[in-house]
Order: structure tokens, then C-alpha cells, then sequence
């Protein structure tokens, strides 16, 4: 067993171990840190692979990004000590039994199946993506490019409507149209009891 | 077993932990980061396949960088939904919000 192997083994079971702990921790701020680790792993598994673009864009945008901003919206939105609401036991149960089911299937379809692997390696240049990335022709993602750039553009916009606090008015509140973040009929109490 | 098996078997793994979360979290925000593993086994997915069986085209990476791009965005629409869901129901319990519901 030579060292790439092993230090293979150990970055799967990095990531697997901290995954778990992430669905399966009590307080949610734990649970992100636990995921901002087993992102880490994962971009150590495209380091492993020898894809530094990939790892670089993994790093930057799900460590630096996403996991920021979903420690944000825990901050926003909790009490960060507090454990989140409790899943009955059978419910847990049910969802183990399906997940280990559907791994094992989904494991011994492609442990039976033969891959036959290329013998070229691969050139994992990054001048080959940029290049690629701005092509118009045949193996080109101009396109997709230029659509993703509007998705971002559109749902930065999105973000900042859906999530902006509307303005209220002092004098005549009675006179405010009806907002979309505060409907007027709203039930202030959660019905309890109907899915417990 | 060669390495793109053994990868595939990492990347099943963190798909299927994905939607064990998926299933028993109550909390929206959890329920996100759930959902962020399983996104994350489908891109090492493509990635190992381009790179073990196709190393001559860049298709695999390229999905794999489109689909980060679009967690990004579809986390911060989902953060900005969270946000104003709190604001008016002060929880993020996914069984209080039913004000679709009457």
C-alpha cells in the first residue's frame, strides 16, 4: 500500500466522518462548522486528484461563501446555543433503513460494473479550462458562461427584493398597501398538534 | 477495486448521509446544508469520471464548476427566504410554517 493510497483512505474517512457529524449534530452552529470541515475534505480530495482549479473554486467559493453565509443566517435566525427540535426515533430509524438500503444498491451496481479506465492521463492545465470556458465552438461553454453570469446577476437582485425590510411609515399605517413580507392575516400562533 | 470505484463509493457514501439529514432535520437551515453534501458528491462524481474515463475532454469540469456556481446562488436565495421567513413567523421550524396551508 503506497502513500497516495493512504492518505486517499484518510481523506474519505475525513469526509464521511464529518459529514455525519453535520446531519447529526444537536446545535445547528456546530453542525455548520462540522460541514465547512467536510468541504475542506472535499476540496483535499480534488487537491488528491490533482484538479487544482477545481479544489481552488471549491476553497473559495463553498468555504468562503456558502458556509459564511449560512453561519450569517444562523446568527440572524437563532439562538446559537440553543438544540435544534428533536426527530422522533422512528422516524430516524425509517430514514437509516432507506439511506443504508439505497447506499447498498447504489454501491453493488457499480462495484459489479466494469469500467474500462483510459490510459491517457489527464492534463489537468488550467489554460485548458479558460481556454475551453471562453470557446464558441465545439467544446466550448461560452454559452453556459454567459447564462450563469445573468442566473447570478438575477438572483443578486432576487436576494436583495425578497430579503429588504419594507419601509413603514409612521403617520398613517393604516394606509400602507398590504406587503408581501408582512401579510396582514397572518396566523401568529403555529397550529401544534396537526403533524406532531 | 481501482480508484474511480473507490471514489464512487466516497461520493455515494456523502450522498446518501446527505439524505439521511435531508430526512430527519426539522430546521430549514440544516435541511440546506444537507443538501449542500449531496451537491458536492455529484460534483466529485463528475470530476472522477471525467478524469479517469474521458481525460480528453473538460465536460465533466465543467459541470462541476457551473453546478458550484449555482449552489452559490440558489444558497443565497434560500438564505434571503430563510431570513424574511423568520421575520414573519420568529421560527425556522419547517412544521410551523403553514401559512400556505389555509
Amino acid at each position: 500500500m503506497d502513500t497516495s493510497k493512504i492518505i486517499f483512505y484518510l481523506l474519505g474517512g475525513f469526509i464521511l466522518g464529518m459529514a455525519l457529524l453535520a446531519v447529526t449534530e444537536k446545535k445547528i452552529f456546530r453542525s455548520a462548522i462540522w460541514l465547512l470541515f467536510a468541504l475542506i475534505g472535499i476540496a483535499g480530495l480534488y487537491f488528491w486528484m490533482a484538479l487544482e482549479f477545481i479544489a481552488a473554486v471549491q476553497i473559495i467559493v463553498y468555504v468562503g461563501g456558502i458556509v459564511v453565509l449560512i453561519i450569517f443566517s444562523v446568527f440572524l435566525t437563532h439562538q446559537a446555543e440553543d438544540d435544534m427540535p428533536k426527530t422522533g426515533l422512528s422516524r430516524k430509524i425509517a430514514a437509516g433503513l432507506a439511506v443504508i438500503s439505497g447506499a447498498a444498491f447504489t454501491i453493488q451496481l457499480f462495484l459489479n460494473n466494469d469500467f474500462n479506465l483510459s490510459a491517457i492521463p489527464f492534463d489537468s492545465d488550467v489554460a485548458r479550462i479558460g481556454t475551453a470556458m471562453l470557446e464558441t465552438g465545439t467544446g466550448g461553454y461560452l454559452l453556459p458562461f454567459e447564462a450563469v453570469s445573468m442566473l447570478l446577476l438575477a438572483a443578486m437582485v432576487g436576494c436583495i427584493v425578497i430579503a429588504i425590510r419594507p419601509e413603514k411609515s409612521e403617520k398613517n399605517d393604516s394606509e400602507n398597501p398590504p406587503s408581501f413580507s408582512n401579510p396582514p392575516t397572518r396566523n401568529p400562533e403555529p397550529v401544534e398538534g396537526i403533524l406532531n | 477495486m481501482n480508484y474511480l470505484q473507490e471514489i464512487l463509493v466516497i461520493s455515494t457514501a456523502l450522498f446518501f448521509i446527505g439524505i439521511y439529514g435531508l430526512l430527519t432535520r426539522r430546521n430549514i437551515i440544516a435541511i440546506l446544508m444537507s443538501v449542500e453534501l449531496m451537491l458536492n458528491s455529484v460534483n466529485i462524481n463528475f470530476v472522477a469520471f471525467n478524469k479517469y474515463l474521458y481525460p480528453n475532454s473538460l465536460d465533466g469540469i465543467f459541470f462541476a464548476i457551473f453546478i458550484i456556481t449555482i449552489a452559490a446562488a440558489e444558497v443565497a436565495l434560500a438564505i434571503a427566504i430563510v431570513i424574511n421567513l423568520y421575520r414573519n413567523h420568529d421560527s425556522v421550524d419547517i412544521d410551523s410554517t403553514t401559512l400556505l396551508k389555509y
